[in-house]
């Protein structure tokens, strides 16, 4: 199994956005606000990766204003959800519809009327190049490990994370004990747009060099997806990611040679599994009680 | 600090909309005393006390404590103010251990946000010690009992130093010994020099416990009296606004042949708890069979049994000898039970209906509601009308409106109006009177008597004791699952049941 | 009381919609002043690409024919309390087998086409009573199924154009489904010798309109279903215990309605529509076959769109959907005329269905000022 190598870094690289904005889409849904908004954000953030990264030719910059524009959309999110009490699964459709539409428009401005950048000078560094077995690892790997490290920890081990889990499961009670329900959402949600603004970075500056309308196509419906399937826990969610990055390097790795199974039923397994797990659960999947539910003071 | 008055509320009003909960209200409380504020559902005490507490702005008035003005917006300035208030329905993370819950939003912290557990763990078990609080922190609140959630309640706010604590209907969810319990542990408290706010509707606990007592009527100020010089007849009076009758006109029961029968009934709840363990009962024609018990000892899963909301695991549960046991709501409707449901508006109406479309909510595929699948409006129509008319839900023309226009009393008569029209032969009730005014709970109460009357057969299911006394001929008292005993209601008085409640005086 | 007030009158669901409409062009005004392009000429093209020609209009249409019905389908689990995002892969579904159906079986017209878009009907049917049929046993989320699903049947797709009887022979496609279950306007006359040489020969816009494009009977289906949702909805027994679920599904439960039965049957009949979809494109315009994919289409989420800004109605999305398709095929104008990007479309239609979103907090902002100036009249 010469493939090992390869296999492990098509996983990773396939996972590592997913796994971005999978922690995004916990720590917006353990404060109790869902958010489907994040394929929007990812697209934005991948735009806005590639756009700056090309113009400044620093990648890191290029990220870090990933996450500013996957933020700033989220923000949008935020007061629609938070302050606004609208139903949030409208607002998130309206912000995919936004992150697309704002992405596209502005690479028809910027890099002559056409819906693809050019490839960034620079892409981020890798961690290991050609190593044995064809191993290759993206920076973005240490970067996301970091983030589920402290994640986890945040919410587990954190003031911040015990109160956030309270918000996200009685806001009311949080409420009659002076947490502030509506600055602890709007944060959840500005940080889980951050996320996601870096997954769509992570595909376009370590996977890719460049944006163009497909480079994000579903992948933050299938982060949402991980958080369910990981019970809304950012090593469970890593893990489902990780799931779906394995499926997706066997159809790469088989789907070439001469083996039997086709590669578009390859490429299914993944979806059918998690439906699978899900009917194993029965639904017993520990959500947070009040997600999806605005909190308006006086109502139970 | 010469100030004798721990809390001071001076012509609060408050709107919600343009409704006016609240109009210029006056509250004076005296550090050391308990003080009940008294007044009918929806009367606004609450609603003062969520003021008090920062959780509402009043739109008027003032609020002062130990003597000076404040300004409290929120919760957090009304805790540090030394407020501290147990709701009616506490507020508690069900997933959290009683530790989390009780530092959550005041958390001792080593590091960057690192939550210190253990010195939190050593200042509360010294507190739980000092009032005698029996309590494992590292247990999950879902886990422990409601009287204990109470408890943990209570610790919430003394850990924040409250030294003014409000108790919101704090006795509907206890057996009436751990009423007593809690009484004591009040007094207890008061002699630690705490201010105690009681809420509540309850005569005979503000009798028992309080020194004085505010008496609040459809959110203005009526009266303020020493419980002293007072006694429940005159507080009642105060709180309705007029004579108030404590027994309903009843007439003798006139028992016919069994009608349902409840066999060995065993029903587990979601997490696979026997909450129904063996249960046996049997309701007669002609008769009001009251389930007495105090919260989560299988009632709610005693009705789902029998409505078939829920399978049972064994046991049997038959109408006229047909068994109906994990049928079908539909067919359980079918087999002739009519259901009063606990909450009105989660399983009683569809809010978003109209009250017409509501009226006919289990029959509507059926003639003449309907043919061949196809509505027939104008018979859906007139049957609301004359439903409401009949039954007085008001105001005029409902039957076109949104059920969830109506006001709750109308609500409840809405629901009366359909299961009584639909005829059965049992009615299941199931605290019918919760959250209504005396007005609309002796409609409820006559509606009741009235249906036992025609020769029903009525299962009444009711937390509060003193109704389930006042209108039923047999009292089945339920615990752990199981009828433990079952009086005849001339024999049954609130102590003997109290014991049986609480799982005292055996079988 | 009972005097409208402008308030009132503000208050409407309608009049809401069209506010959002306004404001979400007056935003596109503003994006494009900003990029340095001109709103007037830009809004001016997008008018002129969708009005100046009958051609253009009928291309309006044929392309609304999917959305309003995937609309519709979304309609129909909302009603239910549903969340069908899986219209999508229902849209891939309906048109897999209308392909398959299309091209493998031989049959007259007419019936050919009724055996197709019933065929297709089914399937996707059955995939959304899957869907109701996992929430309902087992507890799954509809909005995770349907994600799942949707890229389920993108592969499946995929893979079933690789197999040999069905794919054509150097093409990423599949073959084409058989004239005979064609939904096409006038099609054999239009491919006739007379009827060519006399579109031809006449230079009438409507001819053009006829003869350019894929003119087919699709509209008029979407049109038929509308109005049959409509009328289930509002006269029917089912319609109102479908409702019934969606509103208060506690209720109805204990009032014997079967809230399981019902999510089924809701999904169903919402992903049979949007199978429909599917169909009518095969059956109805060029190349009348299913092609090889690497994303999805989007008519699943337009059809999002156009339930939300139809208001929620199977009547209203007749209405957004040639709306919707309006501006998404004026948008090529915009761009061809003045150079700025026609996804500025995309960001008008989420600004408005963003404003839908939040168009609770105007009504609460509109009830707080009635309230004030009530409470003001009663001090007073």
């Amino acid at each position: 199994m010469d493939n090992i190598g390869i296999v492990f870094s098509i996983t990773l690289m396939y996972a590592t956005p997913l796994i971005f904005a999978a922690l995004g889409g916990i720590i917006s849904e353990r404060s109790g606000v869902t958010n489907i908004g994040i394929e929007g954000m990812m697209t934005i953030g991948a735009f806005a990766g590639a756009a700056v990264g090309y113009f400044t030719a620093n990648p890191w910059i290029g990220f870090a204003c990933a996450a500013a524009a996957g933020g700033a959309l989220s923000a949008l999110h935020a007061i629609a959800c938070v302050k606004f009490h609208a139903n949030q699964i409208i607002s998130g459709v309206a912000l995919n519809l936004i992150g697309l539409g704002v992405s596209l428009f502005l690479s028809r401005l910027l890099f002559d009327g056409v819906t693809q950048t050019l490839p960034v000078p620079n892409k981020l560094p890798k961690l290991v190049e050609n190593g044995p077995g064809g191993l290759n690892l993206d920076s973005t790997v240490l970067v996301v490990l970091i983030f589920i490290i402290g994640v986890w920890f945040f919410l587990y081990k954190s003031r911040g994370g015990l109160r956030l889990i309270a918000v996200g499961e009685h806001p009311a009670a949080a409420d009659t004990l002076g947490v502030n329900v509506f600055r602890v959402r709007f944060l959840a949600v500005i940080v889980s747009g951050l996320f996601a603004g870096m997954g769509g970075a992570a595909r376009t500056l370590a996977v890719v060099s460049s944006f163009s309308p497909i480079v994000i196509s579903g992948h933050g419906y299938i982060a949402l997806a991980a958080v369910i399937f990981g019970r809304w826990n950012p090593v469970g969610a890593s893990l489902a990611c990780l799931l779906f990055g394995f499926a997706q390097s066997l159809v790469v790795v088989l789907g070439g040679g001469d083996i039997a199974i086709p590669s578009q039923i390859l490429a299914m397994l993944p979806y059918i599994l998690t439906i699978v797990v899900l009917v194993l659960l029965r639904g017993k999947t520990n959500a947070p009680k009040a997600s999806g539910i605005p909190y308006i003071k006086g109502q139970r | 600090m010469d100030a004798t008055y721990a809390v001071e509320m001076k012509s609060i009003s408050k709107y919600f909309g343009g409704f006016c909960a609240l109009d210029n209200v006056d509250l004076c409380v005296q550090k050391g005393e308990i003080h009940a504020i008294l007044g009918e559902n929806g009367a606004g005490k609450t609603t003062l006390m969520n003021i008090l507490y920062g959780f509402y702005e009043a739109d008027s008035g003032e609020v002062w404590t130990n003597g000076q003005k404040r300004e409290i917006k929120t919760p957090k300035d009304a805790i540090s103010l030394g407020i501290g208030m147990v709701h009616q329905h506490f507020m508690l993370v069900e997933t959290y251990t009683v530790l989390q819950n009780i530092i959550l939003g005041d958390e001792h912290i080593k590091g960057p946000g690192v939550i210190d557990y253990k010195k939190a763990k050593a200042e509360i078990k010294k507190l739980a010690e000092d009032y005698h609080f029996n309590i494992d922190l590292d247990a999950k609140i879902q886990d422990i009992t409601v009287g204990m959630q109470q408890r943990v309640e209570i610790i919430k706010a003394l850990y924040r130093g409250a030294d003014i604590l409000i108790l919101d209907e704090p006795t509907s969810v206890l057996t009436p010994q751990e009423i007593e319990e809690l009484i004591d542990i009040m007094h207890n408290m008061v002699q630690n020099v705490k201010t105690i706010i009681i809420i509540t509707h309850k005569l005979a606990e503000i009798m028992k416990s309080a020194d004085t007592c505010t008496v609040i009527r459809r959110g203005k100020n009526i009266d303020k009296v020493a419980v002293a010089n007072t006694c429940e007849k005159d507080l009642a009076e105060l709180m309705v606004g007029r004579a108030v009758e404590f027994t309903v006109e009843k007439q003798e029961c006139r028992r016919g042949s069994a009608l349902l029968q409840i066999d060995g009934l065993v029903v587990e709840d979601d997490r696979k708890i026997k909450k129904v363990d063996g249960l046996s009962l049997e309701l007669f024609e002609g008769e009001i069979l009251g389930i007495a018990g105090v919260d989560g000892n299988g009632q709610k899963e005693l009705f789902e049994a029998v409505t078939s909301l829920r399978k049972a695991k064994s046991g049997s549960i038959r109408i006229d000898g047909q068994d109906i046991q994990n049928t079908s709501p539909r067919k359980t409707f079918e087999a002739g039970i009519s259901v009063i449901p606990e909450d009105r508006q989660k399983s009683g109406l569809v809010l978003d209906f109209t009250i017409a479309e509501n009226m006919v909510l289990e029959k509507v595929q059926n003639a003449p509601f309907s043919k061949h699948g196809i509505l027939d409006w104008k018979v859906i129509r007139q049957n609301a009308d004359k439903l409401t008319k009949e039954y007085d839900v008001r105001p005029d023309g409902s039957a076109g409106m949104r059920a969830g226009a109506l006001s709750g009393g109308n609500q409840q008569k809405a629901i009366i109006a359909r299961e009584i029209s639909n005829d059965g032969r049992v009615l299941v009730a199931v605290q019918p009177t919760r959250g209504l005014d005396v007005g609309a709970i002796e409609f409820v109460h006559n509606a009741i008597l009235s249906e036992r009357d025609k020769g029903k057969g009525v299962l009444l299911i009711s937390l509060e004791l003193d109704e389930v006394l006042k209108l039923s001929d047999r009292v089945a008292v339920i615990y752990n699952g199981r009828i433990v005993n079952i009086i005849d209601a001339k024999d049954a008085d609130e102590k003997r049941i109290g014991l049986l409640m609480a799982g005292g005086e055996g079988a | 009381m009972t005097k409208t007030t402008v308030r009132d009158w503000l208050k409407k669901p309608i009049v809401g919609i069209l506010l959002a409409i306004a404001i979400g062009f007056a935003v596109g005004a503003i994006v494009l002043l900003i990029a340095g392009y001109n709103p007037g000429e830009a809004y001016g093209a997008l008018f002129r690409g969708v009005f100046s020609k009958p051609k253009y209009f009928a291309q309006v249409t044929i392309k609304s024919t999917p959305i309003i019905l995937t609309g519709i389908s979304f309609v129909v689990a909302f009603k239910s309390g549903l969340f069908n995002i899986g219209s999508e892969g229902q849209y891939i579904t309906g048109a897999l087998v209308a392909a398959i159906v299309g091209s493998q079986i031989n049959l007259p017209p007419v019936i050919h086409f009724i055996v197709v878009i019933l065929a297709a009907m089914v399937a996707a049917g059955l995939v959304g009573a899957l869907v109701g049929f996992l929430k309902s046993r087992f507890h799954v989320h509809e909005v995770i199924s349907c994600v799942m699903i949707n890229w389920i049947m993108l592969y499946l797709s995929n893979y079933m154009i690789t197999l040999p009887w069905f794919k054509k022979a150097g093409t990423e496609a599949s073959v084409e489904a058989l004239e005979s279950s064609w939904s096409v306007v006038a099609n054999n006359w239009k491919t006739s010798e007379e009827g060519l040489q006399q579109l031809a020969g006449s230079d009438s816009p409507w001819a053009e309109a006829l003869l350019k494009t894929d003119l087919n009977y699709g509209i008029l289906i979407a049109v038929i279903v509308a109005i049959g949702i409509y009328l289930l909805y509002k006269n029917t027994v089912k319609g109102y215990e479908l409702r019934a679920v969606g509103i208060n599904p506690h209720a109805a439960k204990l009032a014997g309605i079967s809230v399981d039965k019902s999510i089924v049957t809701s999904m169903a009949i919402s992903a049979a529509i949007a199978g429909l979809a599917g169909a009518l494109t095969i059956t109805g315009v060029m190349p009348h076959r299913v092609t090889q994919l690497s994303m999805h289409e989007g008519y699943g989420f337009a059809g999002i769109s156009v339930a939300l800004i139809g208001g929620g109605s199977p009547i209203g999305s007749i209405f957004s959907g040639i709306f919707y398709s309006m501006l998404t095929y004026g948008s090529a104008s915009i761009q061809s005329e003045t150079g700025a990007a026609g996804e500025i479309m995309d960001i008008v239609i989420g600004v408005i269905i963003y404003l839908i979103a939040i168009s609770s907090l105007i009504i609460m902002l509109l009830n707080r000022k009635s309230a004030k100036a009530g409470k003001a009249a009663k001090n007073g």
